[in-house]
């Protein structure tokens, strides 16, 4: 194949890609004084577990993983949950003033969350819910980001063909029926990808948390990596490493796993309908 | 019946309209309403001041720097994020063993927690760190990158293109598998050469993604914070303060919830402008709206 050639600007391109973890993950089990050595070892010289042992003395890390994946988790639920049915409706129950009410939620799409995030502070500080996950549940669900997720449930069911839910009409299913047991079956791809999107959005968030929060024991993990400083502010290298790779790994390891279903998943809902 | 089509619809889309209006629309139009009044949490003060806070946006010596590191940010964002996600798509596209590897490497930090990849990048790129070290073993001398005055927004912005790239790239990716193979055969025929028939076949065929893409990396990349934050925290100087940084700082660290709340409409505007801009570019290079 004369293609061939290609491999080498492939596997140049992949560098910036792959080393980083590789170094993340290598440099976790060095001690301090190998962290900034010269040359540069691509594999500890003496590995040790220090960094990892710290990484829960100093922190409730336990804590702050469980705090990261269960919100992540709730928030997609509910995102599902929300888009779904909104997508449903504004697909295929002729409702008055439908077209109006989607334009307008779709105007959500226009602002965002770090526009509102002054007043949002500010009704959640009202609420007495600062320093809990409130904020971090809720705005989520029912806010900004679910928006873009009712637009493509709505593309998806759009370009669902109609039959099989007329079918199940006629034999006498109500609405609310047709779409549990004939709308979201169809709709698992559109739901895939909605909840990876989402669940990485909720994963990622660190403007949120870190206006929010100000527990150690509610933080979660993006504001919690930043935490590992020495008295001087200055971060503790190794711990934070062992920490970011401790957050990393399962969720590539996961997404390897099932890479196939993420990519096209993805590919795909975001582009057709 | 039709009544009650009426009714189900509103239920259906009742959770989604009443989260838009209490946890959107509501908060934008306070933001609006803050931002004409100082409003000092600490003295707990708030009043009327009209457009006293923008008047201030006007005259704050620090906002064209702002403005010049945000368009910095987001032009670097978007040249280098489509441009590397356009080669990668067209270098997968290519019938070749392994393809399936290479993408899900490109895709993968993407998955990663963007704190635990900047902290990353954060390390490799310390004046003693990892980048340095390899440059050292070639005889390079590199620069400190995030305390560089030239070198820290370049830093930003590939650490940015290098985490999410993978994104675009599947988008591409998939526009490129839906062009008709015909239409390159044709144009082989034709005489036109490899550079011609992705100038004029590939690129018009695959407009409507490149729009698409570009709006949600430009909105994305006015988004930026977490990296800013732990990189650089603005710096060196204000060369990388980006707006919505500078916004968490007026408004969560100074407290200055009115100034701050200007920043926000600001942004706002921003956004609003940039994506009526490109949606309306569109009629001039998008081929096939449909």
């Amino acid at each position: 194949m004369r293609r061939n050639w290609l491999y080498g600007p492939l596997c140049l391109l992949a560098v910036p890609f792959l080393f980083p973890t590789w170094w993340m993950v290598t440099s976790s089990f060095k001690p301090v004084r190998e962290i900034f050595a010269f040359p540069p070892a691509l594999w500890p010289g003496s590995p040790t577990l220090e960094a990892y042992e710290r990484v829960f003395a100093l922190q409730p890390f336990a804590q702050q993983y469980w705090n990261s994946l269960y919100i992540a988790v709730v928030v997609t639920a509910g995102t599902l949950v929300v888009s779904s049915l909104a997508g449903y409706a504004f697909a295929r129950i002729p409702f008055r003033g439908a077209n109006v009410l989607f334009v307008v939620i779709l105007t959500g799409l226009l602002i965002p969350s770090e526009v509102t995030i002054v007043p949002l502070f500010q009704l959640f500080l009202t609420l007495g819910l600062t320093n809990t996950h409130w904020p971090l549940i809720l705005v989520p669900i029912f806010g900004a980001p679910s928006v873009l997720a009712t637009f493509i449930m709505r593309q998806f069911f759009l370009a669902l063909p109609r039959e099989l839910e007329e079918a199940a009409r006629v034999d006498g299913l109500g609405r609310f029926g047709t779409y549990l047991r004939i709308g979201l079956p169809l709709a698992r791809p559109a739901l895939g990808a909605v909840a990876i999107f989402t669940f990485l959005h909720s994963w990622n968030l660190y403007l949120e948390p870190i206006v929010y929060l100000t527990t150690p024991s509610t933080f979660t993990l993006p504001q919690a990596l930043t935490q590992y400083v020495d008295a001087y502010g200055g971060p503790m290298w190794n711990v934070q490493l062992a920490a970011a790779s401790l957050t990393a790994i399962p969720v590539l390891a996961v997404f390897v796993a099932a890479q196939r279903q993420f990519v096209e998943g993805l590919a795909h809902t975001g582009l057709k309908g | 019946m039709k009544q009650r089509d009426h009714l189900v619809g509103y239920l259906f889309v009742a959770p989604q309209l009443i989260g838009s209006v209490v946890f959107v629309f509501v908060p934008l139009g306070l933001v609006v309403w803050y931002s004409l009044h100082e409003w000092n949490v600490l003295a707990d003060s708030f009043s009327f001041v009209g457009t006293e806070n923008y008047a201030a946006l006007v005259d704050d010596p620090r906002l064209p720097g702002v403005l010049r590191a945000t368009g910095l940010f987001s032009v670097g964002l978007v040249v280098v994020n489509l441009g590397l996600a356009l080669l990668l798509a067209v270098l997968l596209n290519q019938r070749l063993r392994g393809t399936i590897v290479f993408r899900t490497l490109f895709f993968s930090p993407v998955v990663v927690s963007l704190v635990a990849w900047t902290i990353v990048w954060g390390f490799l790129l310390q004046d003693d760190g990892g980048i340095n070290g390899l440059l050292r073993l070639t005889g390079i001398d590199g620069p400190n990158w995030l305390r560089g005055d030239g070198t820290a927004m370049g830093a930003v912005v590939l650490v940015q293109v290098f985490k999410n790239v993978g994104l675009n790239m599947v988008l591409f990716l998939a526009a490129l598998q839906g062009v008709p193979a015909q239409l390159y055969e044709a144009a082989t025929i034709d005489g036109a050469g490899a550079w011609t028939r992705f100038r004029r076949i590939t690129l018009p065929m695959i407009s409507p993604t490149v729009l698409l893409t570009s709006i949600i990396t430009v909105v994305g990349s006015l988004q930026v914070f977490a990296q800013i934050a732990v990189l650089t925290q603005g710096g060196p100087g204000t060369s990388t303060t980006v707006l919505v940084y500078y916004l968490y700082q007026q408004a969560f660290q100074f407290h200055h919830f009115g100034y701050g709340s200007a920043l926000s409409v600001l942004l706002f505007a921003i956004v609003l402008v940039l994506t009526l801009v490109q949606w309306r570019m569109r009629r001039r290079w998008v081929l096939d709206e449909t």
